[in-house]
């Protein structure tokens, strides 16, 4: 998984190297600026010894400002090198969602997959700018700090040697153990926010139905439960800075038992074993050990952490499309004609089905009511034919072609859909509606929104069709929405038109005047119009009749208002009462 | 510094990818910028902070005083190990150099000693620690708690006019920032401050003249943490931004994904979101690059510092002024890391530590609204007929009734009917735009009135006008002949069952959720309730059953599907009330029929406020209210008003659109 997140980085790959390698070179002055002191101390200040004094001096001098130099361009490459490997994996993710099939995109929700592009992305991004920084800097701070220990004295060094696995086990432990209490403590964060958001969004219910002490009760319960977790894993967490501490006293009593023993049988001179200028180094070294370790597991526990963060991102990565073109798909699509041929269909590919064998003939500039109850998969009979879904069983013929053997664009220029959950995009009402035809010019707009009825509002706003729509529409009305949307698909002139319940929030007279627009100006476009209300289907070529799943009936409103029961009691449990009085 | 980086991570971004699936908020998941990632900078105000500390004290006095004698301890044996190395070289290395038989008892008895003290310090370091935890988890769930009980007691008026994204990241975001920094922040600064002290008085003591080029040197750093720091905060509000900007393009994006692909849209998609993109990556990189360099930085004026203490005090040494030793100097050099630790330290709380003052901000705003008024007397209580009168009783009857004590001590029973009245109401949710003028409704026990008109007639807002939600800014709503000021409002809203268009479903099994309404309702009940509501049939073809699990936003079940089941919700309830705003709306005509049917037998004998667009819904109320920007225009039944030819018949006819 790691390695295929980190195809990702790409261009950056520079960078990535010249981070490390610039820590590299700053982690060797490090190194070298403890020795540097230490001669200073023992052959200058102890001999008294001016110019030498001077002349290491400005050696250390020279070398911090290389440290800093190289620390600097090592901190930019990092930055660079993760917020460019950041940058590549949200456009990568998001390039692929590009790719989903409606099948893909309903398994991640929305607001999962907005969370993956960005707050996960935000975690690898730190995570990955930690490990180049730190992830190389750290070990050669173990390791050059261990070979300048030795090279002073190797055997007090030895000492360091020892405090490693004492130090790594005692992480280890810590983490190991407080780490699955922690993955509770966040999965019960979920639940106490889940009970905010429900009592946000339902503050009403709970009001009325006077719950407020049933509410607090609940939440009470997961804030306790937090309250507890935490406190039982932070109680684990905490060891790790005595243990530091430990580690760090016990071994400068080491160090400095063993050291003053040399120290005195050399008599404090270089030249026959250690001195106390050694000794100094020697504790700056085994400082730096033990900070450099304390940032390894530091950096363990980051990426433990990002772990799941890279799984998301992987997961949205390692999505396929399950809609592919063909070998040899058809650029064509001869007319508007659609035949489901012993059709079922299931979400999920199992075999509950939600459509079971639809055997259906339409001929092309037909105009095709489908009515039946919620649930009863009116959309998902319709979804078939634009193939934003594959038939499990079946076929699904567009032109006499099976949808599977056209090439998908060619068939979606074809056949479009208005969606029943519709969705306009922040921009002006020509923008958006271009998104029908993106040369389409005004005069191509102004006769579709006439079409749609949609005219006559756009000209009673002040800026007319360069009013702007905010994101989601929001600043028009339903009916309004609906109407834009309408005329948005038939600037795509297409054979086959589909209006998911798109016209529910339409006055009745303005729906009939769109279908009577339809009947006359694209008449030879197939039309399939689903609807709650009678009135939009009643005057329509066929009717189908769909109830949980299958074809209760097909055929001319007038037929199936002879034969067919559902539809009767459709039609008289909403036109009855136009005429008559009870 | 790891409990940092173990706890604060995961949980950031857990609780962001909550906030932002419950908010679509863009905000929320900007991540806190980095060492030096300073956003503005609000000002710090003391009240906060004071209000902030008295929950510490309040409950946890003794305990916090220990933390703090706990930090002394710990710091002074930092210092002293400091300046350990020092007397060791001093007075036990140097002087056995000189011996021809060095003894090291006194060495090991030295060394014994300092064993003992670095004990103490580990023993104080874990305890303060420890007792850290109960504190601030301890003032966390406090927090918490009083934040969720005040929350629950404000006014519906709050819930709208505040996002819930804004009140959610009060819990999440805010609360966050807080732990860290009473868990973190505030001992470790605390400890900062002790070390440094210590520190400079150790230095001091040691050799005043060394101090001085210290001193010179934190200078220098301060001015370093000022440029470099403060340009990478600009940039960190840049990033922030184009963060918000990218966020807020792929969450409209991928929320009309089936647009984008219904429409063969994917390349534009791209394009758009490959610059934004871009943008965000340079202004990160800028962000990030200027917080990277800050402590290589800082790390190596550290090490010029130390060179330039190492060259002066051997000047000093050499030339005898202040008389220093060759310990002295290394000891100082120890004592002078120490010294610009705790302030890098320190400089970096410091962002952190405002950021949660402002969290702490927020959420004490919220804790200071003004919760909801409630002045009412009048009680419901169960009722039982002793002869002509109604007695009080503790058993359930069935038979409620309004316990009214009066100003002379007596107390008068009222049955609980269901009558209804408003007298000349008018209101508005800002006193300066009135929305309901001179409203009057009769509801008789029994009766069932429609309101019917477009978006923003007033319809839904007389109904917050009957439960409370709002009060009215002139007129009268009398309940059972009783004003409805009086009556305890949980007492109101009990006798009132509310169906609403937005089917607010709570996370458990459907059991759970229809038990809602009634909550020591028997299963038997619950699932007659369902039948009520026609849910019944949808229910047992559900795998699990009445023990399927939804959660809030009902997920695996239909629009409909959940309005069915808000009815069942509000009949087991058994109000003699109810309230059904647009509460069949997503569901199918034919289905609605059919629940219809359940529906009459339970609205018989209720009084029941219905609010539909959909006409076929209303048309057997015995009184139809047509409202038109807060005016009643029309009221009658189905045939007076179709035969008037007004407004009713204009929508009825479908001559006239609904929005």
């Amino acid at each position: 998984m790691i390695r295929r997140l980190l195809a990702s980085v790409r261009e950056y790959k520079t960078a990535s190297f010249l981070a490390p390698l610039f820590v590299v070179c700053e982690v060797i002055l490090e190194v070298i600026i403890p020795m540097l002191m230490a001669n200073l101390i023992d052959y200058g200040i102890n001999k008294s010894n001016m110019p030498y004094i001077i002349q290491i001096g400005v050696t250390l001098v020279v070398c911090c400002l290389c440290s800093l130099t190289f620390g600097a361009l090592a901190g930019k490459f990092a930055a660079k090198a993760a917020a460019g490997f950041a940058k590549n994996l949200r456009k990568d993710m998001y390039y692929n969602v590009q790719n989903f099939s409606f099948s893909n995109i309903d398994k991640f929700s929305t607001s999962s997959l907005v969370t993956r592009l960005t707050t996960d992305v935000a975690n690898v991004q730190n995570a990955y700018m930690m490990i180049v920084r730190t992830a190389f800097r750290s070990p050669a701070m173990i390791v050059f700090s261990l070979i300048m220990a030795f090279r002073i004295n190797s055997e007090v060094a030895l000492v360091l040697l020892g405090v490693i696995p004492v130090l790594a086990i005692g992480f280890v432990l810590i983490f190991s153990n407080a780490h699955p209490i922690f993955e509770k403590v966040f999965k019960t964060y979920d639940k106490l926010n889940n009970i905010v958001g429900e009592n946000l969004h339902g503050i009403r219910v709970v009001k009325s139905f006077v719950r407020e002490e049933h509410e607090d009760k609940k939440f009470k319960n997961v804030s306790q439960e937090i309250y507890e977790l935490f406190i039982k894993a932070e109680k684990i967490i905490i060891f790790n800075m005595p243990l530091m501490q430990f580690v760090i006293y016990i071994s400068m009593i080491l160090i400095a038992w063993f050291s003053s023993h040399l120290i005195v049988s050399a008599h404090n001179d270089p030249a026959l074993g250690m001195t106390t200028g050694q000794l100094t180094s020697m504790i700056s070294y085994l400082m730096q050990m033990l900070m450099n370790l304390m940032m390894l597991s530091m950096i363990f526990m980051m990426i433990i952490i990002s772990r799941a963060s890279m799984e998301r991102i992987d997961e949205v990565l390692q999505e396929v499309s399950d809609l592919k073109n063909g070998d040899n798909p058809i650029y064509k699509v001869k007319d508007g004609s659609v035949k489901f041929n012993g059709v079922s269909f299931s979400y999920n590919g199992s075999d509950k089905f939600c459509l079971s064998d639809v055997d259906i003939n339409i001929k092309s500039g037909e105009t095709v009511g489908i009515i039946g109850g919620t649930g009863s998969s009116k959309s998902s009979l319709v979804q078939l034919i634009p193939r934003l879904y594959d038939a499990t069983k079946g076929k699904v013929l567009v032109g006499g072609v099976d949808v599977r053997d056209y090439d998908l664009e060619t068939l979606r220029n074809e056949v479009v859909m208005v969606l029943q959950k519709n969705v306009l995009f922040s921009g002006t009402i020509k923008e958006n509606l271009r998104w029908g035809n993106p040369e389409a010019n005004d005069e191509d707009i102004v006769r579709v929104c006439k079409l749609a009825q949609a005219d006559d509002f756009i000209e009673k706003f002040p800026d007319k069709y360069d009013t702007y729509i905010e994101q989601g529409g929001t600043n028009v009305s339903g009916g309004q929405k609906q109407r834009l949307c309408i005329a948005r698909a038939l600037l795509k002139k297409p054979k086959i038109l589909i209006l998911d319940d798109s016209t529910s929030a339409v006055d009745t007279k303005t729906d009939a005047l769109i279908r009577k627009a339809f009947a006359e100006e694209i008449p030879d476009t197939t039309k399939f119009i689903i609807a709650q209300r009678i009135s939009s289907v009643e005057d329509a070529d066929k009717i189908i009749v769909l109830d949980s799943g299958k074809v209760n009936g097909f055929g001319t409103p007038a037929e199936l208002m002879k034969s067919n029961k559902i539809y009767r009691e459709v039609y008289e449990s909403q036109v009855k009462g136009g005429n008559d009085d009870e | 510094m790891s409990k940092a980086a173990v706890k604060a991570k995961p949980d950031t971004k857990k609780v962001t990818e909550n906030t932002s699936a419950k908010t679509n908020g863009k905000s929320e998941n900007i991540p806190q910028g980095g060492p030096g990632g300073k956003p503005q900078m609000p000002k710090i105000d003391s009240k906060t902070v004071k209000r902030l500390l008295s929950y510490i004290f309040s409950h946890y006095k003794m305990r916090f005083f220990l933390v703090l004698i706990c930090i002394v301890v710990s710091s002074v044996v930092n210092v002293i190990s400091s300046m350990f190395l020092k007397t060791l070289i001093d007075s036990y290395i140097m002087p056995l150099v000189e011996q021809t038989n060095p003894d090291f008892a006194k060495l090991t008895k030295a060394l014994t000693t300092m064993a003992c003290v670095y004990a103490c310090g580990i023993f104080a370091a874990y305890l303060y620690q420890r007792l850290m935890i109960s504190i601030s988890q301890g003032v966390l769930k406090r927090v918490r708690d009083e934040m969720f009980e005040h929350m629950q007691s404000l006014p519906i008026r709050y819930f709208d006019t505040h996002t819930h994204g804004d009140i959610m990241s009060y819990y999440t975001n805010d609360a966050d920032t807080l732990r860290q920094m009473i868990s973190q922040s505030i001992p470790q600064v605390f400890n900062s401050i002790i070390t440094i002290v210590a520190v400079f008085c150790g230095m001091l003591y040691t050799s005043w003249y060394l101090t001085i080029v210290v001193v010179l040197f934190v200078f220098i750093q301060m001015v370093v943490v000022k440029n470099v720091g403060g340009r990478s905060g600009k940039y960190f509000i840049g990033q922030q931004q184009s963060l918000g900007k990218v966020n807020g393009y792929i969450e409209e994006m991928i929320t009309g994904q089936k647009v984008v692909k219904v429409f063969c849209h994917e390349e534009e998609a791209k394009e758009e979101f490959d610059k934004l993109n871009e943008e965000l990556y340079e202004s990160a990189y800028n962000a990030n690059q200027f917080a990277n360099m800050l402590m290589p930085i800082m790390a190596n004026i550290g090490n010029l510092q130390y060179a330039v203490i190492a060259i002066v005090g051997a000047i000093l040494a050499l030339s005898g002024i202040g008389t220093i030793t060759v310990g002295a100097i290394v000891s100082f050099l120890q004592l002078s890391k120490s010294f610009s630790m705790p302030i890098a330290q320190v400089s970096q709380q410091f962002n952190s530590i405002i950021m949660a003052l402002a969290g702490a901000q927020r959420i004490f705003t919220l804790m200071d609204e003004e919760s909801e008024v409630d002045d009412g007397y009048v009680t419901l209580v169960n009722a039982k007929r002793e002869g002509d009168k109604l007695v009080e009783c503790e058993e359930r009857t069935g038979l409620w009734a309004w316990k009214h004590p009066h100003g002379d001590g007596t107390t008068t029973y009222t049955e609980l009917k269901g009558d209804v009245r408003l007298f000349d109401v008018d209101f508005g949710y800002v006193p300066e735009k009135i929305v309901l003028h001179n409203v009057k409704i009769y509801a008789e026990p029994g009766q069932k009135v429609a309101f019917v008109g477009a978006t923003g007639a007033g319809k839904t807002t007389i109904t917050n006008l009957i439960n409370r939600f709002y009060d009215i800014a002139d007129g009268k709503i009398r309940y059972d002949g009783i004003n409805i000021n009086k009556i305890k409002k949980a007492d109101l809203r009990r006798s009132l069952g509310m169906v609403l268009q937005e089917t607010n479903l709570f996370t458990g099994s459907i059991m759970d959720n229809i038990r809602y309404g009634k909550l020591d309702a028997t299963d038997e009940e619950c699932i007659e309730a369902a039948k009520l509501a026609n849910a019944h049939d949808f229910i047992s073809r559900l795998p699990d059953g009445y023990d399927t699990m939804i959660d809030g936003t009902g997920g695996s079940l239909s629009q409909g599907q959940r309005q069915l089941l808000s009815i069942a919700r509000a009949a087991v309830a058994d109000p003699p009330v109810m309230i059904l705003d647009e509460a069949t709306s997503s569901i199918d005509t034919r289905t609605e029929s059919l629940v219809t049917k359940g529906m009459d037998s339970l609205m018989h004998g209720r009084t029941v406020f219905v609010i539909a667009h959909r006409l076929s819904t209303v048309k057997n109320s015995d009184v139809i209210m047509v409202l038109e920007l807060g005016r009643i225009i029309e009221r009658g039944n189905h045939q007076q008003l179709i035969a008037e030819k007004g407004k009713y018949y204009q929508l009825y006819t479908g001559a006239f659109e609904l929005e």
